[in-house]
């Protein structure tokens, strides 16, 4: 092989791994992992901590369940539209990928809209972050968790840009996989918190 | 389709696998709402209270594992991504579990 | 040879220097890599050393004012954060980035840039933490800063912020370590080499690696809610909100029992290279060591509340974490067997490496036993916040850590370098180390017994601490000796050591395959591995000689600035904090164009 040939041949082995898995799929995988040793931190705190609030106000005053049920609702569905979305990139279709793309970012901009108001009424009512342990432990745990879903929309907006200006074709179905990992576990763990802190008092 | 999975399972795979396609997607998103809807009512009947606890950990567990086996492929793809996963969430909860005990909550 | 050549010019048909800051600042080759951290870590442990050696000072007589109460407090809380944050483990870190891919038969690891990324943000959240001293003060509430001695009630300088954000920082980049880690070895493997044909200190990388990513998210949640509180605060450990201080141990030592072993397994796995290679005999029972490795990281969640006997946790908990910890102390002997029946009827040489592997068997055990006479809570007790612990911390992380980072350094330094260092300086280091560290460390044992306190910035005298505190002062200047011993023996060898050739010790595994130092992209063509041992079998022996032929296109991953780019921008965006707006804002930009512009770097 020439000189010139060896430096821009193709390497194969450069792709070739060990377990025939993709590498940052296999890496996204574990920092997901460990994010859930993160939320789990959070979660413990909070529910170790529940119930030795010194003042009010308490869960129970201040949780609006019909609320919360329709923003977990809203999530649940971005879920759905995601996996659309990546459906869509990986059978090449451009316009399916830049709809269901926006329409994943847009529930995810809704669900954090619902939470900024929510938090924003329950200041009105008298809970902020420092009024109590229920303020303290509950702002942090849903503060990082809609923190989370906010780089993830802004994760999606930076796809649905690509897309809309033809970068994201079909071989690049495995950023939006990807992308998609992320969201799911965002809702996975939103799942885990409406249960845990609003259903179970 | 079979180019993103050239990567996981180079030659040895039929690429038409029981992939999930959007019908089964709308319909697993179906079984979610379904299930969240049937969470809220537990916590608002009153008869179940005595139940709530566990009938919402297992509908949400249930939630959690259709998420992760379908929309995040972990039922399809390869044992390891699962291991990776589950096995932090697994000592997740082992953590939860001890602090609570440790700090008298059961 | 003229192959190489040929394939070296290949490589760089794009000229590119190899030499000159920029090379080093942009590089992303994990043997640069490896370098980098190595020399920054052992600076650190230098700086952390001399905190040491301050204290020593105060301590070598009752009733001293060598330095004041405070600056006290600040010399151990930073001896003791050095010593493990920035010093022991990025010096194994530097071992993973060097070795790993030299092991399995790679080119590098999984991310170059995520690789280089790490250090250049261990070296930022460093240089942070250290700011400390000339911003008001280092921290001075302990390594483990316990709550709420560290609220802002409690602590209102900025010590504690430089702490507990300097940690936040140097988590990303063990965290950032441990996942391309992790990645690299499970597919960056060589053809033929399954799991249980990589050599130990692999394997023990990976266990480390992954205990990584599970305690280090416990440690930054508390630390979260520490500076929620002190910003912003919150109630996480504030007592008459109906918060609980206690909570914060329970997190951190959720946390720091899975670091200790964070801090050994690198250690270990080094010591199961050298043993087998100066007793010219496989390791004894590999796949015992290395379930036991792996038993070690599970059982590590188990046993973290033997850090809180004296707390009052009660007897069921008490029993159940007094069972937990006298059981992880059975794959831990097994270890501690199985080098034993490795040395055992081999062919030894007595290198300087081999000195240290087996001084690490010697003082790492001994630290183990006082480790399990912790584990029974009625006479911990007595032992807890005693200097009994601090003599059996240092028996493990000094006698056993440490020594096994010396093992490595003396055994790969010929890999590294292509010079060997001097045997007779090594020697004089070891013994002066090893008998240093024993008059240092174990009178220890007694004083901490006689009831003399941690962290005490004096004693009063004729309570049976005087000579032993002076004895243990004398060695401290003993262990200092015999590190100038060490620099000067690195510096010279660096300079006119003999060259060292390929395989200086008949070694087992593929680096010693190739040049000492191993080209840019280490093998030429990627070898396929037949067995365990590859060099000490012959087929395998063949197939890894051969990699140094070249057979093909070689293609090694682009340099880089985007990874120190954006690791200064976390580091000031996390700065300000302390700083203010002005430091933190232009962080966050920094922190999104270098990501956005690492995330649309071509990579090929």
């Amino acid at each position: 092989m020439s000189v010139a040939a060896a430096v821009h041949a193709h390497a194969p082995e450069a792709h070739r791994t060990s377990t025939g898995l993709n590498s940052r799929k296999m890496l996204f995988w574990a920092f997901l992992g460990s994010e859930c040793m993160f939320f789990g931190a959070l979660i413990a705190t909070y529910l170790v901590y529940r119930g030795r609030d010194q003042v009010g106000p308490h869960p129970h005053e201040i949780l609006n369940i019909p609320f919360t049920s329709v923003s977990a609702f809203v999530l649940l569905m971005s879920s759905l539209t995601m996996v659309l979305a990546l459906a869509a990139v990986q059978r090449g279709d451009r316009r399916g990928s830049r709809i269901w793309l926006a329409a994943t970012a847009l529930l995810g901009m809704v669900f954090v809209g619902g939470q900024c108001y929510e938090f924003a009424h329950f200041a009105h009512q008298g809970l902020k972050l420092q009024t109590n342990l229920f303020g303290s432990t509950f702002f942090v745990l849903t503060g990082f968790h809609g923190t989370h879903v906010t780089v993830g929309v802004i994760w999606l907006w930076s796809l649905f840009a690509m897309a809309a200006r033809g970068k994201l074709p079909q071989s690049r179905a495995l950023d939006v996989e990807i992308a998609g990992l992320y969201w799911h576990f965002v809702d996975v763990v939103w799942i885990a918190i409406f249960t845990l802190v609003y259903l179970i008092q | 389709m079979a180019n993103t999975h050239a990567d996981e399972h180079p030659g040895a795979h039929a690429p038409e696998h029981a992939h999930p396609g959007a019908r089964e997607y709308l319909a697993i998103a179906t079984i979610l709402t379904v299930i969240t809807a049937v969470e809220v009512a537990v916590f608002y009947i009153p008869a179940m209270k005595s139940g709530l606890v566990p009938v919402l950990l297992t509908l949400s567990a249930l939630k959690f594992a259709l998420v992760a086996m379908f929309y995040m492929h972990l039922k399809f793809d390869h044992r390891l991504f699962s291991w990776l996963f589950v096995t932090p969430m697994i000592v997740a909860a082992l953590v939860i579990i001890a602090l609570l005990k440790l700090f008298g909550h059961w | 040879m003229a192959s190489t050549t040929a394939t070296a010019s290949a490589v760089h048909a794009t000229p590119r220097s190899e030499s000159g800051l920029w090379s080093w600042i942009t590089t992303v080759d994990h043997k640069r890599i490896g370098a980098l951290y190595g020399v920054t870590a052992f600076i650190l442990f230098l700086v952390g050393g001399v905190e040491a050696l301050v204290i020593r000072l105060q301590l070598a007589q009752p009733g001293n004012h060598f330095i004041s109460p405070d600056v006290y407090n600040q010399m151990f809380t930073m001896h003791g954060t050095t010593m493990v944050f920035l010093a022991v483990m990025p010096l194994s870190a530097s071992f993973f980035n060097y070795l790993i891919p030299l092991m399995i038969g790679a080119r590098d690891v999984a991310f170059p840039r995520l690789n280089a990324f790490s250090y250049w943000v261990f070296l930022f959240g460093a240089i942070f933490l250290h700011v400390s001293f000339l911003h008001g003060g280092a921290p001075n509430v302990g390594w483990f800063g316990y709550a709420n001695l560290t609220s802002r009630e409690f602590s209102p300088g900025q010590g504690v912020d430089f702490w507990a954000i300097g940690l936040q920082i140097l988590g990303v980049a063990s965290l950032a370590a441990a996942f391309n880690f992790i990645v690299t070895i499970i597919n960056m493997r060589a053809p033929g080499m399954g799991f249980m044909r990589m050599p130990p200190f692999v394997w023990m990388t990976l266990v480390t690696s992954f205990l990584i990513i599970l305690a280090f998210p416990v440690i930054t949640v508390a630390l979260v809610f520490l500076l929620f509180d002190r910003f912003t605060g919150t109630n996480f450990f504030v007592p008459a909100a109906g918060a609980d201080p206690l909570l914060w141990q329970h997190l951190f030592w959720l946390f720091g029992h899975p670091e200790v072993y964070i801090l050994i397994l690198p250690a270990m796995g080094i010591i199961s290279e050298v043993l087998p290679a100066f007793s010219r005999k496989p390791l004894f029972g590999y796949p015992v060591v290395v379930y036991s490795g792996i038993f070690i990281g599970f059982m590590g969640w188990g046993v973290w509340s033997h850090h809180m006997f004296a707390v009052g946790l009660g007897p069921l908990a008490d029993s159940f974490f007094a069972l937990t910890t006298m059981l992880i102390a059975i794959p831990t002997g097994v270890k501690i067997f199985n080098w034993l029946a490795t040395i055992w009827g081999g062919k030894l040489r007595f290198t300087t490496a081999m000195h240290f592997a087996l001084g690490f068997i010697a003082l790492f055990t001994m630290g183990g036993l006082s480790g399990f006479m912790h584990a029974s809570p009625p006479a911990d007790l007595q032992q807890t916040d005693t200097y009994f612990v601090v003599a059996h911390i240092h028996y493990v992380l000094f006698g056993g850590s440490l020594m096994g980072i010396f093992a490595g350094i003396y055994y790969w330094f010929p890999k590294m370098t292509g010079r060997l260092m001097d045997e007779r300086l090594g020697k004089l280091h070891f013994w002066l180390m090893v008998i240093a560290m024993n008059v240092t460390f174990f009178p220890m044992h007694f004083v901490g017994l006689l009831g003399m306190p941690r962290r005490v910035y004096t004693y009063a005298p004729h309570m049976g601490f005087d000579w032993m505190n002076l004895t243990s002062t004398v060695g401290a200047f003993g262990i200092a000796v015999g590190l100038l011993v060490f620099m000067w023996n690195w510096w010279t060898s660096l300079r006119h050591g003999r060259p060292a050739g390929n395989d200086p010790w008949g070694g087992a595994s593929l680096e010693w395959a190739l040049p000492s130092p191993p080209p840019p992209w280490n093998f030429a063509t990627i070898p396929v591995v037949k067995s365990i041992d590859p060099l000490w079998h012959r087929e395998s022996r063949a197939a890894a000689l051969a990699a140094n032929q070249p057979s093909g296109p070689i293609h090694m991953p682009p340099r880089s600035h985007w990874p120190i780019v954006s690791a200064l921008g976390a580091t000031l965006l996390m700065s300000g904090m302390i700083f203010g707006w002005v430091v933190g804002i232009p962080g966050l930009a920094l922190t999104l164009v270098g990501i956005y512009a690492w995330a649309f770097e071509p990579c090929t």
